[in-house]
């Protein structure tokens, strides 16, 4: 909400209050999300968390029972569905069509011409190297070419919105690897991303923002550099060169000693802020009577451990709770 | 092109490019066309084909003295010949029969009044046709010579005063006021025959939509196509494209059906399109002249007359079926019975993970259908009774069974209400089926049944 002064402030899609029950479970409790336009928005949560379905939502596979789906600050519609390319987790290919034409078939779902459809797939499949498979059929393709051609076919119509569902379940990292560069460029030509990923490196590499569901509820929201922030332990690595002991001899009460180690590249020392409110830099003024100071850095927590403590403390909440 | 008719488009030109639908594109016909001709060319072969029949008669009541000796009393026929023996055991005929040539040996006992019952011996199986002529032709001699034995005066003339053929002509009076005549014989084929080719067509076709619905969940493209399209585009572009695909072949089978069956008769049956008249003289040929040519109690210008009789009463009763009425009803029932329960085979397609789940599944789905038939085949003798008219007018068996009906005649509020009802329930069908299938088809690894589909009938979507 206080993002909204920025200059690429305009939300491409708004959830809010989204809730979907399916008997007996409600998969979606009152979720909300702001995916601000040229962002890459990470959907993040363990299995069966909700996320495919708040997906689904978005692309009007399925309505939500309560709460409501903005485009570009309008109710979701049909006339939204050409500007979205979805790439589901359960990704599929008539098996028994030939490439090229089940391509030219699912470019012209989403709305483009066949001439327009053919001409742009012919540079896709130039930029992949793949011209040779136009005429096969999709059972007789690798498990890697299938998922080349149902990223090309997300991505053929240029939409405005880009939405992954665990896109690199599956990929070898080579596709992988491929799959984030394109999701860069894309970015950079001005789309919008969301994805759903298990696979917190990439999302420390790709992700502005996040979303963390569990069990069908918001547990953790915003943009990443603040998220980690907020989750920052008061850690800090400190490359010295000197006596070990006397840094471990001089360290105030203030400050604990968590890990000291020593490499070819000389010594480290792991070092926590124990009290709430101490400064950096008075760690940094104790440190500087008792050994010379090479490097000092603070350690922000990583994504995988912020899903992993946001995830247990949820838990936790919920199981004392009730 | 709009969504819909790119989904169409793409199910009919696949399906129809399938190496299957071009093998039953040919198939179809040349089966088709065997099953009308191979019997045709057997019945050829069996008339050439002559056969000697040996007669020992110890009865001595089927034997009289002719010009070259003893002769059987029942008449020759175009292949049947009989060779009369006196004096030889029958024993003398079992060791060496094989090598004779003879065809069989008829032997009749010395009791035979008493005992009703005579042998045909012979190495191969005899024809149901010669025992059956055989028997005939025996019993009415022995029930001749029975009421010869009461000895009643002018007995042969009371006989042929006796004697009556009732030729049942049916006569249907339309109510503006005009006569026409049908063969109900004809009638009864051409309804049994549509009701038929809608159960199949509903049966075969239904079925491909619910495997092109399982395809599409089981390979999980369904996502991608429903972030495209509405479901409910998704399965009528499927019901309507795989119902085109059915369509062709129908058309495809009838014209080619009807190019291969009139010309190889043509070409290899040349006698088959001669006139009766022709046939009866041309095949005397093969006899030997006289009263062998003879069928028991017939003689040839009364059964070229009937056969003639039987041609123009055909060609009547076809006329006096109204062949628009017939064709606009027919494509009526065929399409809209189609589509009513394509949309069921879809909603179980959509409900399982697999087509082995499918068999409990189809099941309830077709029993109309089955019930359908069962009271078609009772209609084609009862066209107008209760039960006829419930299932004529009943959405799920309608199409079966009013097309069995229809050539014979239904008065028109009840074409309407059968057809109106069957829109309706159409429509109604493919609404619930939208939406259990935009459900189903995005659920994997439940239990399947129908309760389930109950379930997500009551979801808002």
């Amino acid at each position: 909400m206080n993002r909204a002064s920025e200059p690429s402030g305009a939300k491409l899609i708004t959830a809010s209050g989204v809730v979907k029950d399916f008997s007996g479970h409600r998969a979606l409790n009152h979720v909300s999300m702001e995916v601000p336009e040229g962002s890459i928005y990470g959907l993040l949560g363990p299995n069966g968390a909700g996320k495919t379905t708040l997906l689904r939502i978005i692309n009007q596979i399925t309505a939500p029972d309560e709460g409501s789906i903005l485009f570009e600050g309008k109710p979701i519609g049909p006339d939204h569905r050409h500007m979205i390319g979805y790439l589901p987790e359960e990704r599929g290919l008539y098996a028994k069509m030939k490439v090229g034409e089940q391509a030219l078939y699912l470019a012209q779902l989403k709305g483009l011409s066949r001439q327009e459809a053919l001409k742009r797939l012919k540079l896709w499949f130039n930029k992949f190297e793949i011209e040779a498979w136009w005429n096969k059929k999709v059972e007789e393709l690798s498990k890697g070419m299938a998922q080349k051609l149902q990223f090309i076919t997300t991505v053929l119509h240029e939409p405005k919105l880009l939405i992954f569902d665990e896109p690199f379940s599956g990929f070898d990292p080579i596709n992988v690897n491929l799959l984030k560069q394109e999701i860069l460029k894309m970015k950079e030509n001005g789309a919008t991303i969301i994805f759903s990923t298990h696979n917190m490196a990439s999302v420390e590499e790709l992700c502005d923002y996040i979303t963390l569901i569990n069990e069908s509820e918001t547990v953790l929201q915003g943009e990443i550099s603040e998220v980690r922030q907020r989750y920052r332990a008061n850690k800090y690595l400190v490359t010295f060169e000197g006596s070990k002991e006397q840094l471990a001899r001089g360290l105030d009460q203030r400050f604990e000693l968590l890990k000291l180690e020593e490499n070819g590249m000389g010594q480290k020392a792991t070092i926590r802020i124990k009290k709430e409110g101490e400064s950096s830099g008075a760690l940094l003024r104790n440190l500087l009577d008792i050994t010379e100071i090479k490097a000092f850095h603070e350690i922000l927590p990583g994504m995988n451990d912020i899903f992993i403590q946001v995830v247990k403390n949820s838990i936790q909440k919920k199981g004392s709770g009730s | 092109m709009n969504k819909i008719g790119l989904i169409i488009s793409r199910e009919y030109l696949t399906r129809v490019r399938k190496k299957s639908f071009i093998i039953m594109s040919v198939l179809g016909p040349v089966i088709f066309a065997a099953y009308i001709l191979i019997p045709m060319y057997f019945a050829t072969l069996e008339d050439k084909e002559e056969k000697l029949m040996v007669v020992i008669d110890e009865s001595g009541l089927f034997t009289r003295q002719g010009p070259d000796g003893p002769e059987f009393t029942i008449a020759e026929t175009k292949t049947l010949r009989f060779q009369v023996v006196q004096g030889v055991p029958v024993q003398t005929f079992k060791e060496s029969f094989e090598e004779s040539g003879y065809y069989g040996l008829l032997f009749i006992p010395a009791n035979i009044l008493s005992s009703e019952s005579t042998l045909i011996y012979s190495t191969k199986q005899t024809s149901v046709e010669i025992s059956e002529y055989l028997r005939r032709a025996m019993e009415n001699q022995i029930e001749d010579l029975k009421l010869e034995q009461h000895e009643i005066e002018d007995i042969e003339r009371i006989l042929a005063e006796v004697e009556t053929s009732i030729n049942v002509r049916n006569i249907k009076w339309t109510k503006d006021g005009e006569t026409r005549e049908s063969n109900t014989a004809v009638v009864m084929a051409l309804g049994y025959l549509s009701g038929m080719l809608i159960f199949f067509f509903i049966f075969f076709f239904g079925s491909q939509v619910m495997r092109g619905v399982i395809e599409e969940k089981v390979s999980r493209i369904i996502e991608v196509i429903v972030s495209s399209v509405k479901p409910f585009q998704l399965m009528m572009g499927k019901i309507i494209g795989v119902g085109l695909t059915g369509l062709t072949q129908f058309l495809i089978w009838m014209v080619f059906s009807t190019i291969l069956v009139v010309g190889l008769k043509a070409a290899f049956f040349p006698e088959l399109n001669r006139t009766p008249t022709e046939q009866v003289v041309g095949s005397d040929l093969f006899g030997q002249g006289g009263d062998s040519q003879v069928l028991a109690g017939q003689d040839p210008d009364s059964m070229v007359n009937e056969e003639l009789d039987t041609a123009q009463e055909i060609f009547a009763s076809l006329k006096s079926i109204n062949a628009w009425v017939m064709i606009t009803s027919f494509l009526f029932f065929f399409i809209f019975g189609y589509l009513l329960y394509a949309a069921m085979f879809a909603v179980i397609g959509s409900a399982v993970d697999n087509e082995t789940d499918t068999q409990q599944m189809v099941f309830p789905v077709i029993l109309p259908l089955i019930l359908g038939i069962y009271v078609m085949i009772s209609a084609i003798n009862n066209p107008d009774n209760a039960l006829a008219f419930w299932f004529s007018i009943i959405p799920f068996t309608a199409p079966v069974v009013m097309m069995v009906r229809i050539p014979f005649g239904v008065p028109w509020w009840q074409v309407a209400l059968s057809g109106s009802l069957l829109v309706g329930a159409f429509l109604g069908m493919t609404w619930v089926a939208a939406k259990v299938y935009r459900t189903g088809i995005l659920m994997y690894g439940k239990k399947n049944s129908y309760k389930e589909i109950w379930k997500w009938l009551r979801y808002s979507s």
